[in-house]
């Protein structure tokens, strides 16, 4: 499209400060005499708490208070970071207290306290009395549907957070008519964030008496509601700045202690106190992904197309609805524009048990869903003996499809462009001819996966963002948008469109990456892999105002219509021409100096978002399978994205080798494990919780297919949590490959593939 | 409290401190170099990963008083006017996300070069095993240190 500054990969703006250390995180900054927020968590995994004694914790010196649920206001409410609802009905499950008086998982925030030293707030903790009447409990979301399975929400006796699900079409006709039906059910494990910057927040109360929250957040405007509804606060009483942030992938989507930080600060007469999570803590008491286990059904016809699904889904939400429904919501939704269904009956049920609550993470019950989905479209092909990818191919839907429910409209899909890059670079067909019929002890396989996913949450939620420039007296800007960099290269990219708009180069933009209720434009914040669609098409209209309003001085200094006008290289000319007119800060010091029309540029505006762009990919792999021991090797493993334009290639990569490496971790080692007898977390520790490390990695290979969306604001779509997707079902379908057996668990690991294998009658 | 003495980025600190205090928080909070991260305070992510003596450390596993007279290096001291090769290495090739592990990988990385700067891929990804990353999939970090390794060499 002709873009100078669009889709080069110029550095991210905070690697300087990153690289150097003197990038400010949270636990960064500075407060007199700083004081240590603590937790007593529920050692039940279910108990009714009876009553608390906390006169000898109180008593303990160096301790400033110690409080519990009984002397907070009693106010239900909501953590999941989505915009505000004004229709009460699409409002999230107001379930939780700051502090619980009755436990539901191993880890319930029971009792708080606020001390001079960590080590006093450790000791005080030990000398808080609670007396407990332990009450039987339900880890597993099918026993907890059975009748007298113990309730864990009174509100919901049985146990169920939503079930409302959606149908289309013809389904049972397209059943009975169906040349093949086939069946099957896939499950996956829960599995955490693990961002390295476990969650951490200070508060204060400041001399205007307002309530200031500095907070790893992703979401500081949503923070900011949260904290007034949990206390019961004015919303605008309360400030919440967000400075760099040490990763987030959703578990940062979510208000989780900002509310108990605030309290804290309030009885503790106002001054700074600061919680920061334990590693322990965060694996269980932040959020989890939704362990969904789907039961697939598909109806094909002769021609082997794809004509029906019924999706029965059962959502583990742990203990505290957070995001809920909207998970598996989400999960039903976005493979919709993937496979050209003509019905579809969609059952989900979102459900309480006594494990830590779920909640958002990247791609939003997605890799869920399409690990279900592509694993089921494999076992299909390998019994009707079709061509996976030709299969896939035939059924993919087309420019102009329009999912009947949500209304969202296929406006660009190069996904059949991605298949056939994907297919080369692995070498498909070779490969998959001499891997056939091998026996020996390490066999090799290759598999591949597709998805689709959305940008942004429209028509679901609200589509807000705001963004602000100020053109300085030399022709450089500052750009503020409420959107926030939290390691994605956000800001980059922001800076990138101004100078793209604006005709000046990246190094004149300078964007304020810290985001302050107070003095931020509103915008709803990080997550859905919405801020480049969304917060983009605000920057660009920013961005475009400010543009214009340059050119009217110029075009009145000249004489020149604005039309006749541009912007190159900080420089005003003529269009036509290519003529050099004067500099972009002679301009800027007119509209700052002139005596007569003297009113200097800024633009402050926002926009509302009500179109949604598919994005699409594949993930092609190759595995190595030791027949004797269950270890998965990956060998070669191909990302290929349509995201529409790509905004900056380097930061782009990041995102993909980020999110395969997340997915590859959700393959083959990563699940939290929990005691069945007690509910006890097993493994909540970065040694004993498998994540990957720079040795499990394999070189993850990236290629991108440039479609342009035009409802992109630069034709682009999401890219953020797309990467994460696919490679779990591509690594099953290899696997499946090399040695014929089907894995409808996740994840892979050594134990799992050896016991299964046994199972087999394959050792 | 103990007296304690010791070289932080080539300069000498003395200071009374608590027995118990832990290198990392003597770092930041007693000199208040604020670059050295904490992420779990059980030696299992590297983030605060220290240089001790030519060798990498987890800050949080090690108490500030077993350091006496001994010389450590955090990101604070690696650079002056100009980055060092590493930083500009993991600059140029995009080795960077949110940051917060950058310090303590940085610092693995120096400690193996400034050992051997003819360091194989292999010594590389061994080098950084103990320094967890999440967000970029670490593809971006090895050729960063391969990078930094060729700018060394050439100085």
């Amino acid at each position: 499209m002709g873009f100078k500054i669009i889709g080069s990969s110029v550095n991210r703006l905070d690697a300087v400060s990153k690289v150097t250390g003197k990038a400010k995180y949270t636990n960064d900054f500075f407060e007199r005499e700083m004081l240590c927020g603590k937790v007593l968590r529920s050692p039940y995994a279910h108990a009714v708490i009876k009553a608390i004694d906390v006169s000898e914790a109180k008593a303990l010196p160096g301790v400033i208070a110690v409080f519990t649920s009984q002397d907070l206001p009693k106010l239900k409410y909501a953590t999941a970071g989505h915009p505000w609802s004004i229709d009460p009905k699409h409002r999230d499950i107001e379930d939780r207290m700051i502090l619980t008086d009755k436990a539901r998982y191993v880890g319930d925030s029971v009792a708080a306290v606020v001390a001079q030293d960590e080590i006093i707030a450790k000791e005080a903790l030990k000398l808080i009395k609670v007396d407990y009447e332990v009450l039987p409990h339900v880890l597993d979301p099918e026993k907890a549907l059975e009748k007298g399975a113990p309730i864990i929400h009174e509100e919901r006796p049985n146990n169920i957070v939503n079930d409302f699900g959606n149908e289309y079409g013809d389904y049972e006709k397209d059943f009975m008519n169906a040349q093949h039906i086939m069946e099957g059910v896939y499950d996956t494990s829960i599995v955490q964030h693990c961002h390295i910057e476990t969650q951490t927040a200070y508060a204060y109360i400041d001399t205007d008496d307002r309530i200031v929250i500095v907070s790893s957040t992703q979401i500081p405007h949503i923070a900011r509601r949260v904290v007034g509804q949990a206390l019961g606060l004015s919303w605008g009483k309360i400030r919440v700045i967000k400075p760099h942030i040490g990763g987030g992938f959703g578990n940062k989507q979510e208000v989780i202690i900002e509310p108990l930080v605030a309290a804290m600060t309030i009885f503790s007469h106002g001054l700074p106190v600061r919680y920061t999570m334990t590693r322990e803590e965060c694996f269980i008491s932040s959020r989890t992904r939704h362990a969904i286990k789907f039961s697939l059904k598909t109806a094909l016809t002769k021609d082997n197309k794809l004509q029906a699904i019924h999706v029965l889904g059962i959502s583990n939400t742990g203990s505290y609805a957070s995001h809920g429904h909207s998970i598996i919501m989400s999960a039903t939704s976005k493979f919709r524009p993937l496979y050209n269904f003509k019905s579809f009956k969609i059952e989900p049920k979102t459900v309480y048990t006594n494990l830590p609550a779920a909640g958002a993470m990247r791609a939003y019950g997605v890799p869920q869903m399409i690990f279900a989905l592509e694993s089921h479209i494999d076992d299909i092909c390998r019994k009707l003996d079709l061509d996976p990818i030709e299969f896939r191919k035939q059924n993919l839907v087309s420019v102009g499809h329009e999912d009947p429910i949500s209304h969202v409209v296929v406006r660009s899909i190069g996904l059949s462009e991605c298949i056939d890059k994907g297919k080369e670079l692995i070498k498909w067909e070779q490969k998959r001819a001499n891997y056939k019929e091998q026996t020996g002890d390490k066999r090799r396989g290759l598999g591949m996966a597709c998805f689709s996913y959305f940008s942004g949450t429209h028509p679901v939620s609200l589509e807000v963002a705001g963004a602000r420039i100020i053109l300085n007296q030399d022709g450089s800007v500052q750009l503020q948008v409420g959107a926030t960099e939290i390691g994605q290269g956000a800001d980059t990219a922001f800076a990138q469109m101004v100078a793209e708009v604006l005709g000046i180069s990246i190094d004149m933009v300078h964007v304020i990456s810290t985001q302050d209720t107070d003095i931020t434009p509103f915008d709803t914040g990080a997550y859905a892999s919405r801020q480049t669609y969304i917060t983009g098409a605000a920057v660009k209209k920013a961005a475009l105002e400010v543009k214009n309003k340059i050119l009217t001085i110029a075009s009145r200094k000249i004489g020149l219509q604005i039309d006749a006008l541009d912007i190159n290289d900080a420089t005003i000319i003529e269009k036509k021409l290519g003529k050099e007119i004067c500099s972009l800060g002679e301009i800027a010091m007119e509209a700052f100096y002139d005596r007569t029309h003297s009113h200097p540029i800024t633009s402050d505006t926002s926009v509302n978002i009500r179109t949604n762009a598919i994005a699409y990919g594949v993930t092609f792999v190759e595995v190595e399978v030791d027949m004797k021991t269950g270890v998965i090797e990956v060998i070669e493993i191909y990302n290929v994205h349509d995201s529409g334009t790509i905004i900056n290639h380097k930061a782009a990569l990041g995102q993909v080798h980020g999110g395969v490496s997340m997915g590859l971790g959700y393959a083959l080692s990563e699940k939290l494990m929990f005691d069945e007898k007690t509910g006890r977390p097993l493994n909540n520790n970065l040694l004993d919780y498998k994540l990957q490390t720079i040795m499990d990695t394999p070189k993850i290979g990236v290629d991108f297919v440039e479609t342009y969306e035009e409802t992109g604001s630069f034709g682009q779509k999401s890219l953020g949590e797309n990467p994460t997707i696919s490679p779990a079902p591509a690594v099953r379908n290899a696997v499946l490959d090399a040695t014929g057996v089907s894995f409808n668990k996740l994840p892979l690991n050594p134990q799992t593939v050896f016991e299964k294998f046994k199972t087999e009658g394959l050792l | 409290m103990i007296k304690v003495t010791m070289t932080v980025n080539g300069k000498l600190y003395t200071r009374e401190i608590p027995p118990m205090m832990r290198l990392l928080d003597f770092i930041r909070d007693e000199l208040k170099l604020k670059g050295t991260k904490e992420g779990c305070g059980e030696g299992e992510c590297g983030a605060c990963t220290v240089i001790i003596d030519g060798d990498i450390y987890n800050s949080c596993m090690v108490l500030a008083t077993s350091c006496e007279g001994k010389r450590i290096t955090t990101i604070e001291g690696i650079s002056g006017a100009e980055l060092h090769p590493i930083q500009e290495a993991f600059l140029e090739v995009n080795a960077v996300q949110c940051g917060y592990c950058t310090p303590g990988m940085i610092l693995s990385a120096k400690a193996l070069l400034d050992k051997n700067i003819n360091a194989t891929e292999k010594e590389m990804k061994e080098a950084i095993s103990g320094n967890l990353c999440r967000c970029t999939g670490y593809q971006k970090i090895i050729e960063a240190v391969k990078l930094a390794q060729k700018k060394l060499k050439k100085r």
